[in-house]
């Protein structure tokens, strides 16, 4: 679980390129948590890259880092060939309209006391001036893209809407100013799975509508890989696998990875429920295990694991593990 | 065993809430038994009434809540609703015991672990603080908990999300209940989490011999679980039957509509979903017809005119209420007859339900 490698950085076409990043914050009484340790991946123009993993292993954090909210303790993030981490406070409030991000619970990301159409003309009189009609229609031209009726919700109020409604005003707030890339952070975990499929499909369209760039963070193997181009798959802080989504789910050489596999409920009876568990507790991300990260709930662990960190290898053409002893995989195999 | 009486028997089940907007119809008519040490799968979206349905059985709803005349719920052969306060007392806990989302709120924060344990057992079974502690050391050890001895004397705070779950997992299992109610206790947790969270139910189910009500949003969750699955729609249940006859055999279009909105990991990435347009009707309003049409791709006429009861599918145990069921030849036509137009009867636009 190394993950310090970066023979899975593509050079320079990337559009979003994070290296080496670290974040780590004061836990009292000189302990730090190692939140992010040292993670680099790449993201193309028009790409969605998938961050999965457990609570805790630093996938929001990276999320957060890359719009430097709060800047990386370590590490760079170069977005359209700027250095984010060394911009200047008024330049990164400009270069952070072409970043949004959406959260995981909608409702409460909406202020309740505001109408829907001053939330998602926000950004808008912020930055140009919001008299006239073009920010009237800007609005009403992202409302309507995201299937809600502009007449009909404009004057409504957040608690007047579902769940499912909510996460698509702060989809159409995003939107708005036109960004590049959308950080999308657990955008359907608080969501019912009917709803679900809607806010997934939503965010296709938007993305091929729009042009966009996604980073989308999960916690569920199957809905990441709907979306995603590529996946890369974290834990306490460190990168395990990365790969094409299709490539993963057919040949997971990872340990951690097969177990995030076993974990989907399958809709179907005759699927056997898998014996495979994870077991035991995430390790305290203060005092990360030594070595390897994912040692201490692994099978197939070794001396070698808790001695040595593994750095990411490819081990098929663009599929990347940080693992001792990973699983066998084809390496003829093209699952893309 | 076949002459025994189930432990629970929901007969048409209605309640209803007095709201300022009008009476709420939450739950309207839902009828199922459940035996001794079978789990039956509650399945439906939020607002469908699934968890208004299992207040109603432990009797544990709000003030403004009407259970109208005709509504019965027995358990053990005793009517809930009849208990008398001193009865009621003891009746939760001991004979039925429930578990909610999420463990964070359902627990105590200013008290530690270990009192929250003790305190049904001191309450209900009178034993000693002493006593007491040691079952709740046996409980912590039942549900996996690592270091149960100083786990106790932790606040909830100070342990993870899973592990707090299997706290009041431990609680509820702490006087020995018949039957457990778990409302959605794995949707605020991590996949990998909510697996070892079913895990523990299920062996600790067949260890203990207990009926359990598994109620979810997600058809996956229930699919290795339950031995029945009831799928609930608007306060009604639309389909019931065993787990293999309902995933094999999918009557109900909101049952096939569900199943068809999980993201599935076999399928290639960017595979459109099938998502259900638009959302459950307002409970408040006179519903006519069925309640599913207006988001239904087979809605006819009749749909929005009668309401489908439950009937016998002809396979035992597999009861369904649409008129047009999913594989039938007349549930075909429904659908040819759409697409020539377009449009349901209930006006659902399926072109536009293709693209948004």
């Amino acid at each position: 679980m190394a993950g310090t490698g970066k023979v899975h950085m593509r050079g320079t076409e990337a559009l979003v390129s994070v290296e080496d990043l670290v974040m780590e914050f004061p836990a009292g009484r000189r302990a730090v948590v190692h939140a992010v340790s040292g993670i680099s991946f790449d993201i193309l123009e028009g790409e969605t890259l998938g961050l999965v993993g457990e609570s805790g292993c630093g996938k929001s954090t990276t999320g957060r880092a890359m719009m430097q909210l709060p800047s990386p303790t370590a590490g760079s993030v170069r977005f359209d060939g700027v250095e984010m981490t060394e911009l200047s406070k008024e330049d990164l409030r400009r270069t952070r309209t072409r970043m949004q991000m959406i959260f995981q619970d909608p409702i409460s990301s909406l202020n309740p006391r505001r109408k829907v159409k001053d939330i998602v003309a926000e950004g808008l009189s912020i930055w140009h001036n919001d008299a006239g009609d073009t920010a009237v229609q800007k609005v009403n031209e992202v409302l309507d893209a995201v299937g809600l009726d502009p007449e009909v919700v404009s004057d409504r109020r957040p608690h007047q809407f579902s769940g499912g409604q909510c996460q698509r005003i702060c989809i159409a707030r995003a939107l708005v100013l036109d960004p590049k890339v959308i950080i999308c952070d657990e955008p359907v975990s608080a969501l019912d799975v009917s709803v679900q499929a809607q806010i997934l499909n939503l965010l296709e369209e938007m993305k091929e509508r729009y042009g966009l760039t996604l980073v989308f963070i999960a916690h569920d193997l199957a809905v990441v890989k709907n979306v995603s181009d590529r996946v890369v798959v974290m834990y306490l802080g460190k990168v395990c696998e990365v790969a094409g989504p299709d490539t993963l789910y057919a040949h997971p050489a990872h340990p951690y990875t097969d177990v995030l596999l076993a974990s989907i409920p399958e809709p179907d009876p005759d699927h056997p429920v898998s014996d495979r568990q994870i077991t035991g507790e995430l390790p305290s991300p203060i005092n990360p295990p030594s070595g390897c990260r994912f040692r201490t709930r692994c099978e197939k662990v070794q001396d070698l694991c808790s001695e040595e960190e593994p750095e990411l290898r490819e081990i098929a053409p663009d599929h990347f593990v940080a693992c001792h002893f990973p699983n066998e995989v084809p390496v003829s195999v093209n699952g893309n | 065993m076949a002459a025994e009486r189930p432990l629970l028997e929901v007969e048409n089940l209605r309640t209803y809430f007095d709201t300022p907007r009008g009476i709420l119809k939450a739950v309207d008519g839902v009828s199922f038994t459940l035996d001794k040490g079978e789990t039956i799968g509650i399945v439906g979206e939020s607002g469908s009434g699934k968890s208004v349905l299992v207040r109603s059985i432990m009797n544990i709803l709000t003030s403004n809540a009407i259970i109208p005349d005709g509504s019965e719920v027995f358990f053990d052969g005793k009517d809930t609703r009849n208990l008398s306060r001193s009865e009621a007392k003891h009746f939760w806990g001991t004979q039925m015991a429930m578990i909610f989302q999420d463990p964070m709120t359902s627990l105590n924060p200013v008290k530690k672990v270990g009192i929250q344990i003790t305190e049904s057992i001191r309450y209900h079974l009178g034993a000693s603080k002493q006593e007491a502690m040691e079952r709740a050391l046996e409980l912590m050890v039942q549900v996996g908990i690592p270091e149960p001895r100083k786990r106790l004397k932790e606040y909830p705070h100070q342990l993870s999300g899973g592990m707090r779950q299997r706290v009041t997992i431990a609680i509820a299992l702490a006087c020995n209940p018949k039957l457990l109610i778990a409302d959605e206790p794995t949707t605020a947790l991590d996949v990998t989490v909510q697996k070892q969270i079913l895990d523990l139910l299920a062996s600790l189910q067949e260890e203990l011999g207990m009926a359990m009500i598994l109620i979810t949003h997600d058809l996956g969750v229930v699919a290795g679980r339950a031995r029945r699955i009831g799928v609930m729609y608007a306060g009604k249940m639309v389909e019931t039957a065993d787990t293999t006859t309902l995933f094999h055999h999918m009557n109900h279009p909101y049952t096939e509509a569900l199943f068809k909105s999980i993201p599935r990991v076999e399928h290639q990435s960017h595979t459109r979903l099938d998502a259900i347009s638009g959302r459950p009707p307002d409970m408040v309003l006179d519903l006519v017809g069925c309640r599913f049409a207006p988001r239904c791709r087979y809605a006819q006429e009749q749909c929005i005119t009668d309401e489908p009861d439950l009937f016998d599918t002809g396979q035992t145990g597999h009861r369904q209420a649409c008129f047009y069921p999913v594989g039938s030849p007349e549930n075909a036509e429904a659908l040819a007859a759409n697409q020539a137009t377009g449009i349901t009867a209930a006006g659902l636009d399926l072109t536009a339900a293709a693209v948004s």
